[in-house]
């Protein structure tokens, strides 16, 4: 009964608030969850670079150039900063690619949208990392010790980036009519496919038990849908952006806003596999792997032959 | 010709050649062999927008139209264009990026270094900003080539290839025009005939490490300094350039 005993022994921990380290004993189901969960948030780092890279080459300005080329670094550095936290659960990095690239692994479906244009830049770092930012502050205070401290690193970089999406935003709704047009049709395609980000609602969501009694999961999707529909309502009001629903409004009495049901079937189909670029984004990933497959392998011959060399001359 | 007039253009072919590379290397964003390099690769196109555009507002200054940095980057046609044509060639594979990279930042090192000592404040002072990037990248082109021309039979084969292939390119790095000449008697510009000899053999010495050879002598590509380009510059800008032309109007 040793392992009963720690699964007590650890849910007592759990319950403390303290964190679990990479050598503390765990049991199965904690490390699967966080394994998938990790993963998933690497995977999405990585996949995300696809949509905004696709407009570094156009970006309007040298300033804009500069901003982006630094946000989509930053996004590949918490892609590698994430891969070595879920390394640390005893899964390579080649498995875990291996994963995403058979489909095991999932990404964020946000990225299964297109980037269209450049209003699209401002509303992924506005929407896409606000939405992300809101999830992330709460993942700071999550049980697994190497996971919270990426999270701690993680949520400095994405405010900025919030900052820098809704920077673009309000330019162009200052800017020309075209440039306002721009704007909203990227809010009109961005404002649901943000929403679904945090997921089903609670009722529909099976496997939030575990991950709340484990304290990976802190607070629930709903919870954190309405704080970021509540903090980001006003800042698309300021700036004269059309939150693309008729019937949203805020309830005086609790002091949030209310919308229109989210389109489920279209968050289903997205991730099962049919939005607009799963595709193409797995593709892409594929193909740039596979083309690289010779430079890993000579990084790799080239390596060996350095050891001998210097256990020769050694 | 005025040295303000000359420094102008100076600095005009100094913020091309930034530019474009950068234009280029951040074409690889996401498509790195591995996650690492695919960070490298957009941090060297980072530096190179970054220097870009300190070289293209001093250019736009010395210019005195009123012009910004952008202006200057995104409303110019590829006749007064004046980057390197080894840098607007495609990224090709790996190693084709990687040779491209090694030439120009062998190069670069030794073009900036003494272009810190230039008597043009401005341009010293970008200079001395640019080597610690450059030292950086040309590190980084020199771990590759080893690691390339080293490796397995494929990735050697691929490396010499490239290096093949970009040689014609190579012998604009050190072309002094009249511009040049006048800049140089004024302690403004780098004699880059000069750097030549230094260059070769840096590249040979890196080469041999890499059980690499010298691509042979041969004629030599020329024109970017007259704004005759290879056909690749054309869709580098029309890509580049299509935001502010298509809205003349539009503040970014
Ligand atoms: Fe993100
Ligand atoms: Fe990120
Ligand atoms: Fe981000």
């Amino acid at each position: 009964m040793h392992n009963e005993h720690s699964d007590t022994h650890f849910q007592s921990r759990i319950d403390n608030g303290e964190h679990i380290e990479a050598k503390d004993y765990m049991p199965e189901g904690y490390r699967k969850h966080l394994i998938r969960q990790m993963s998933q948030h690497a995977h999405s780092e990585v996949i995300g670079m696809q949509p905004e890279g696709n407009w570094i080459t156009r970006a309007p300005s040298l300033r804009a150039k500069q901003i982006l080329l630094a946000k989509i670094q930053d996004e590949g550095g918490h892609g590698l900063y994430l891969y070595s936290a879920v390394e640390t659960l005893g899964v390579s990095r080649a498995e875990l690619i291996e994963q995403l690239q058979t489909g095991k692994a999932k990404y964020s479906s946000i990225f299964n949208y297109p980037a269209l244009n450049w209003a699209d830049i401002g509303a992924i770092g506005w929407l896409v990392d606000g939405a992300a930012i809101v999830n992330q502050v709460s993942l700071q205070r999550t049980s697994y010790g190497p996971y919270s401290r990426a999270m701690v690193r993680i949520c400095k970089e994405e405010s900025f980036h919030q900052r820098q999406g809704y920077e673009i935003m309000t330019t162009m709704m200052r800017g020309t009519k075209d440039q306002q047009a721009m704007a909203q049709d990227a809010m009109n395609r961005w404002w649901w496919p943000s929403l679904m980000m945090f997921g089903p609602h609670d009722s529909d969501s099976p496997r939030s038990g575990d991950a709340v009694k484990w304290k990976i999961k802190r607070e629930t999707n709903d919870e954190l849908r309405q704080k970021f529909i509540d903090k980001t309502i006003p800042q698309a009001e300021l700036i004269g952006l059309t939150i693309p629903d008729k019937n949203f409004k805020l309830d005086e009495k609790t002091g949030h806003y209310t919308l229109s049901p989210i389109n489920w079937e279209e968050f289903h189909r997205v991730v099962s596999g049919h939005g607009p670029c799963n595709k193409q984004r797995l593709d892409h990933h594929i193909k740039y792997h596979q083309e690289g497959a010779w430079v890993r392998e000579a990084a790799e011959a080239y390596k060996l032959k350095t050891a001998k060399k210097e256990l020769v001359t050694a | 010709m005025t040295t303000k007039d000359a420094t102008y253009n100076y600095a005009i072919r100094l913020g091309d050649n930034a530019l474009i590379l950068g234009h280029r290397l951040s074409e690889l964003c996401s498509r790195g062999p591995i996650l690492e390099e695919d960070l490298a690769l957009t941090n060297v196109a980072l530096d190179m927008i970054g220097r870009a555009q300190a070289l293209l507002k001093y250019a736009a200054e010395l210019e005195g139209k009123g012009h910004t940095e952008d202006d200057i980057a995104y409303r110019r046609a590829e006749i007064n264009y004046h980057n390197h044509l080894l840098i607007e060639q495609p990224n090709g594979d790996f190693a084709h990026t990687i040779a491209r990279q090694l030439y120009l930042s062998v190069f670069e090192y030794l073009f900036f270094t003494e272009l810190e000592k230039s008597k043009d404040a401005t341009l010293a002072a970008i200079a001395s900003k640019t080597i610690k990037e450059v030292k950086y990248h040309m590190q980084h082109a020199i771990d590759w080539t080893l690691r390339l021309g080293d490796g397995t039979v494929e990735s050697h084969k691929r490396m010499q290839k490239g290096l093949n292939d970009l040689y014609m390119y190579t012998g604009e790095l050190f072309e002094m025009d009249h511009i040049d000449t006048y800049l140089l008697h004024q302690h403004i510009a780098v004699d880059t005939l000069s750097l030549k000899a230094k260059w070769q053999s840096e590249i040979e010495k890196v080469l041999t490490e890499a059980t690499l050879s010298l691509p042979e002598d041969t004629y030599m590509q020329t024109g970017s300094k007259k704004g005759v380009h290879t056909e690749n510059l054309g869709h580098i800008l029309s890509e580049m350039q299509y935001l502010q032309r298509a809205y003349p109007d539009a503040k970014w």
